[in-house]
């Protein structure tokens, strides 16, 4: 049925300071709903700060069967990490 | 539990060899604990079985805030009633966690909510039973969401990443239930004569219900080998079961109330309560829609569904309206 509320992602900013986080996801007919909605379920102890919603219908994910060639840590490329250079004692900390 | 009868895939669970390659690489990832999360390939039974399982949790949830939304209007105090409606709010949020933890495997809510609605669906037994006095909300709180958590702690380790997850949400919310009940509970206990009995009273009635709620004997519960295997099930019935029996029983006793059986004796050897078995052919009748509520609790259902009809269907035009005339 068409009639049926979209669905939102939500997402919470736990303390100033911090990222926003994804807690979930629920239904609802506009954004401005979705908001007060999630204030509801998602924020009765505590939990946030600010609140983002986003339409998952919005949201682009990367493909899991592509994990390997798409998260490669090129491991190959050492030189990457701080510790493939060797910096003296003397020198302090860097 | 909240899901006390899921058919998984009727079958056996086969061996690692037996396998498909990508089934076995599946099994193994669940072998080494990792989440599965919903766009990675799953068998088409571990779907399903996940999808029966979390709707039935889900509409427990759901189904679960009538008994104590019956009390809600005639709580003693204006505190207690609301913590109660706190906690029956918390039971709404348990529902809306399940329900798009079931959403992310490909089915809609709507969907999910029709099935209960039109009685295709099942939710725990213990819901289809009468609160008849105030005592019933403490025992409730106490015995009902304490065997519920005896289980969702367990679950935080069900290998599916969104169940999991609303697990642990769950369970931070949890305590409060449990604690709020255990608490009308003590005042009842150590009230007047008659407060006492009408705390006996709500003990003896809820206890073996209570034990229902684990599922049926695990030699009985045909689906759960295949569920344990893929972890959508980290705990037997039994076990689960057992686990409640000995952390409730010392609660019991320090209210100064009887234990519901006679039999129910500490063994000193295991360490562990015996206790009886609750009658397991009410249990199924309950389940087959035969309780004493199950027509009440459908009807309250149904008549939430309808008359917030409007309601919903009203907002959502009012958001298509907005939005054309943003275009
Ligand atoms: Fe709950
Ligand atoms: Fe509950
Ligand atoms: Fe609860």
């Amino acid at each position: 049925m068409t009639n049926e509320w979209p669905l939102w992602e939500i997402f919470i900013r736990g303390q100033h300071g911090l990222s926003h986080r994804h807690v979930g996801s629920l239904h609802a007919p506009d954004a401005e709903m979705a908001i007060l909605n999630a204030r509801d379920v998602y924020t009765r102890r505590n939990e946030g700060v600010s609140l983002w919603v986003v339409k998952s219908s919005d949201i682009s994910a990367s493909a899991p069967g592509r994990k390997g060639p798409m998260f490669d840590p090129s491991n190959d490329k050492t030189y990457r990490h701080p510790t493939f250079f060797d910096i003296p004692d003397e020198v302090g900390s860097m | 539990m909240y899901a006390q009868e899921v058919k998984s895939t009727g079958k056996g669970v086969k061996a690692l060899e037996e396998m498909s390659a990508e089934e076995r690489a599946f099994q193994e990832r669940i072998d080494a604990g990792e989440k599965i999360e919903p766009k990675d390939w799953m068998p088409d039974g571990y779907r399903k079985t996940l999808v029966r399982q979390i709707s039935q949790h889900g509409h427990s949830e759901v189904v679960g805030q009538l008994p104590e939304g019956n009390w809600i209007t005639r709580a003693p105090t204006l505190e207690r009633k609301s913590i109660l409606l706190a906690k029956v709010q918390d039971e709404a949020g348990h529902g809306l966690y399940l329900y798009s933890a079931a959403e992310t495997l490909g089915v809609s809510r709507a969907d999910l909510i029709d099935d209960l609605l039109a009685g295709r669906a099942k939710y725990s037994s213990i819901f289809n039973y009468p609160t008849l006095n105030w005592a019933d909300m403490g025992a409730v709180g106490w015995l009902v969401d304490g065997a519920a958590i005896v289980n969702q702690v367990a679950l935080q380790r069900t290998s599916y990443g969104p169940y999991s997850r609303a697990m642990v949400r769950i369970c931070k919310e949890e305590s409060f239930h449990a604690r709020q009940g255990y608490d009308i509970m003590m005042k009842m206990a150590g009230g007047t004569a008659a407060q006492k009995q009408m705390a006996q009273d709500a003990l003896d009635r809820l206890w073996w219900p209570a034990l229902m709620m684990f599922g049926p004997p695990d030699a009985d519960s045909v689906h759960s080998a295949q569920s344990m295997a893929w972890k959508i099930k980290v705990m037997t019935n039994d076990e689960g079961r057992q686990k409640f029996v000995d952390q409730t029983i010392p609660q019991i006793e320090y209210l100064g109330l009887e234990v519901p059986d006679q039999d129910a004796v500490l063994d000193a050897e295991s360490g562990h309560y015996r206790f009886t078995d609750p009658d397991w052919r009410e249990f199924f009748e309950v389940l087959k829609g035969n309780g004493p509520c199950n027509v009440d609790r459908l009807r309250a259902r149904n008549m939430a569904h309808d008359e917030g009809a409007w309601f919903r269907e009203g907002l959502m035009a009012h958001a298509k309206k907005q939005q054309i005339a943003a275009e």
